[in-house]
C-alpha cells in the first residue's frame, strides 16, 4: 500500500536528494546543456514541499507538488516533471491509501504524459530513458507478486541503469541535441534527476537499500 | 568572476529595478515577473507578448513599448519563464482582440508558453503562438529539438508589433510573424563564452586560437570548434551557412548583433565584411541594425541575421517604434 504519509515522504526525499546532488546535476548539465538543472530543480522541490502540508491523499499531494514544480522551475524540466506528477496523481483514486498496482499504473500514466508533452522517444537521451525502464520494472515486479518496497527497489535500480545507458547516446531532444555527436559520452542530466526521484520513492516506500 | 552585481541570485530583479527606474513609461511588476506598457492597453489592438530566459538583454523587456511588444516576461538567467508569469503578462497585454505569443524555439520556452496558452484559454483570452527558429547552425531535422530562435526574434517583434499598431487582427499578426521567421536566417560565433552569475565561470572554454561556430545564446557550445580567423573569413563562413540554408536574393534586412562582450567597432568591421559579401553576391542590403540586441551575458562574439524583405515588410520595419532599445520615427 502507498499512503499519504509516504507520498509526502516521497516529495520530501526528492527535495533532499536533488539538493544534495545539485552540484553533480549542474555539472552534467554544464557539459551538454546550460548548467542550471541542479539549481532549478532544487528551487522547484523546495517549493513543492511547502505546498503539500495540507494534502489528505497521495493524489492531492502529487497534484500540489506537480503544480508547484510547473510554477517555480521554468525551463523544460518544470513542465515535464510537473506533468509527470500531475498525470500520476490524476490516474490515482482519491483515497488516503492506494495499492501497489494502482501506483504502478498511475506512474505509467505520468510517464505517458511526459512523452506526450516533450515528444521524446526511447533513446533520445532524455529523462524518459530513466523514467520508462523504472516504471516498466515496477509494473513487472508487482505483476510477479513482489510487495511494494521490493518492487520500487527494482524500479530504482532500473532507473539507474537507464540513466547510465544514456552516456553513449547522441541527444535528439532538448538543448543537448544542438551538440549533435558531441553530446555522446555524457550522462543526460534529466535522466540523472529521474534516478533521484525513484531513489526517493524507494526510500519513502521503505525499500531495502 | 567579476560582475557589477549585488548578489548572483538578485541579478534578474535588480535588472528589472533598473529598467523601472530608467523607464517610467513601463510597468515593471517584479513580483509577478513581467514588464508591460504603462499606457493603457488600447481596446481592439492585438497584444504582443514575448519572453524567455534572462541574460539576452535588451531582448525582450527592452522591446516593450509603442510599435513592438505589449508585455515581456523574463525568466531566471537562461531559464524560460514559468506559465504563471506568461499568463500574467498575457492578461496585461490583452485588449480584447487576442494576444500573440512570440516564442523562441527552445524546449523550455515552448513547453511553458504552451501551458500558459492553455491557462489563458481558460480565461477566454484568445492566444495565437508563433515559434521563431531562425538559427541555421542547427540542422533542422528529427535529430534535434529543431532550429533555435535567435536574432530574427527582433525582426518578428518589430514587424508584428507595427502591424498590431495599425489595427490588424490576431491571425494577420501571426501570419506576418510566421512570414518574417521563414524569411530569416541567423548564424552565430563565439570567441569567449559568457559567465552565468550563479555558475561563476564561463559556460565553455576556448583556446586563444579557437572559435565556436554555430553557437547558441545560452552558453551551450555550438556545432563545432574552428580556428580563429580574420573578420572576413568568419563572415564568409556565417554568410555561406545562411545562404546554403535560405538562398539570399532581393533586398535584405541585416542585423549584426553583439553577444554582449564585443566592442561596437568590431561589429562595424563585421558589418563592412557582410556588406562586401552581399555586394559580391549581387544582393542588396536595404536596412541594417548594428549593436547588442540579443546577447548572451558577456559572451564575446556576434551573430548575423538576414531577412529577405518585401515592400510591405520594409514599410512595417520603418514604422515608428518607441521602446528602450529600439526607437525611431516617433
Amino acid at each position: 500500500m502507498f499512503d499519504t504519509r509516504q507520498a509526502v515522504a516521497w516529495i520530501e526525499a526528492s527535495a533532499r536528494l536533488v539538493r544534495d546532488d545539485a552540484d553533480r546535476l549542474t555539472e552534467l548539465d554544464t557539459a551538454i546543456g546550460d548548467g542550471d538543472h541542479g539549481r532549478n530543480l532544487t528551487r522547484g522541490f523546495a517549493a513543492a514541499t511547502e505546498k503539500i502540508g495540507d494534502a489528505a491523499t497521495p493524489r492531492t499531494v502529487l497534484t500540489a507538488a506537480g503544480s508547484a514544480l510547473v510554477s517555480s522551475v521554468g525551463g523544460a524540466s518544470g513542465p515535464l516533471y510537473g506533468t509527470f506528477l500531475r498525470r500520476t496523481a490524476k490516474a490515482l483514486p482519491d483515497e488516503p491509501s492506494v495499492g501497489g498496482a494502482e501506483l504502478a499504473e498511475a506512474l505509467a500514466a505520468g510517464v505517458a504524459g511526459v512523452r506526450e508533452l516533450g515528444g521524446a522517444a526511447d533513446g533520445d537521451k532524455t529523462m524518459v530513458d530513466a523514467l520508462d525502464p523504472a516504471v516498466t520494472a515496477l509494473r513487472d515486479a508487482i505483476g510477479d507478486g513482489a510487495d511494494l518496497p521490493a518492487a520500487v527497489a527494482r524500479a530504482a535500480k532500473a532507473a539507474e541503469e537507464g540513466a547510465r545507458a544514456t552516456i553513449p547516446l547522441v541527444a535528439r531532444k532538448g538543448r543537448a541535441s544542438y551538440l549533435g555527436e558531441r553530446s555522446a559520452g555524457h550522462e543526460d542530466p534529466g535522466a540523472a534527476s529521474s534516478v533521484l526521484l525513484f531513489a526517493a520513492l524507494a526510500e519513502a516506500a521503505g525499500a531495502p537499500s | 568572476m567579476k560582475k557589477l552585481i549585488n548578489a548572483p541570485e538578485d541579478v534578474v530583479p535588480d535588472t528589472l529595478r533598473g529598467l523601472a527606474a530608467a523607464h517610467p513609461d513601463l510597468r515593471v511588476d517584479i513580483k509577478n515577473g513581467f514588464v508591460a506598457r504603462a499606457d493603457a492597453i488600447r481596446l481592439g489592438k492585438v497584444g504582443l507578448v514575448s519572453g524567455g530566459g534572462s541574460g539576452h538583454e535588451p531582448l525582450h523587456a527592452g522591446f516593450v513599448g509603442y510599435g513592438m511588444l505589449d508585455a515581456a516576461c523574463p525568466g531566471d538567467v537562461f531559464t524560460s519563464p514559468v506559465p504563471d508569469q506568461i499568463v500574467a503578462a498575457t492578461r496585461a497585454a490583452d485588449g480584447g482582440h487576442g494576444v500573440l505569443h512570440i516564442v523562441k524555439n527552445y524546449t523550455g520556452d515552448v513547453l511553458n508558453f504552451r501551458m500558459a496558452a492553455e491557462l489563458a484559454d481558460d480565461e477566454d483570452i484568445a492566444v495565437s503562438s508563433v515559434v521563431v527558429d531562425d538559427d541555421v547552425a542547427v540542422e533542422d531535422s528529427t535529430h534535434t529539438a529543431g532550429r533555435r530562435g535567435t536574432g530574427a526574434t527582433v525582426f518578428v517583434e518589430k514587424i508584428a508589433g507595427a502591424l498590431a499598431e495599425e489595427g490588424a487582427g490576431l491571425e494577420s499578426c501571426a501570419a506576418a510573424a510566421t512570414d518574417v521567421n521563414e524569411r530569416s536566417a541567423s548564424f552565430g560565433v563565439a570567441l569567449r563564452a559568457g559567465t552565468v552569475p550563479t555558475a561563476g565561470r564561463p559556460g565553455f572554454e576556448l583556446a586563444d586560437d579557437e572559435i565556436e561556430l554555430g553557437v547558441g545564446i545560452h552558453g551551450e557550445p555550438g556545432r563545432r570548434r574552428g580556428a580563429m580567423g580574420t573578420a572576413k573569413e568568419i563572415v564568409a563562413t556565417a554568410m555561406e551557412a545562411i545562404h546554403d540554408a535560405k538562398p539570399l536574393d532581393g533586398r535584405l534586412l541585416v542585423m549584426v548583433n553583439g553577444m554582449g562582450g564585443t566592442p561596437l567597432s568590431e561589429l562595424y568591421i563585421v558589418y563592412a565584411e557582410v556588406a562586401d559579401w552581399c555586394a559580391r553576391h549581387g544582393v542588396t542590403i536595404s536596412r541594417n541594425l548594428i549593436g547588442n540586441y540579443v546577447t548572451s551575458l558577456d559572451m564575446t562574439g556576434c551573430s548575423i541575421t538576414v531577412c529577405r524583405l518585401t515592400e510591405d515588410l520594409m514599410r512595417l520595419w520603418d514604422a515608428p517604434v518607441r521602446t528602450p532599445a529600439l526607437r525611431w520615427g516617433r
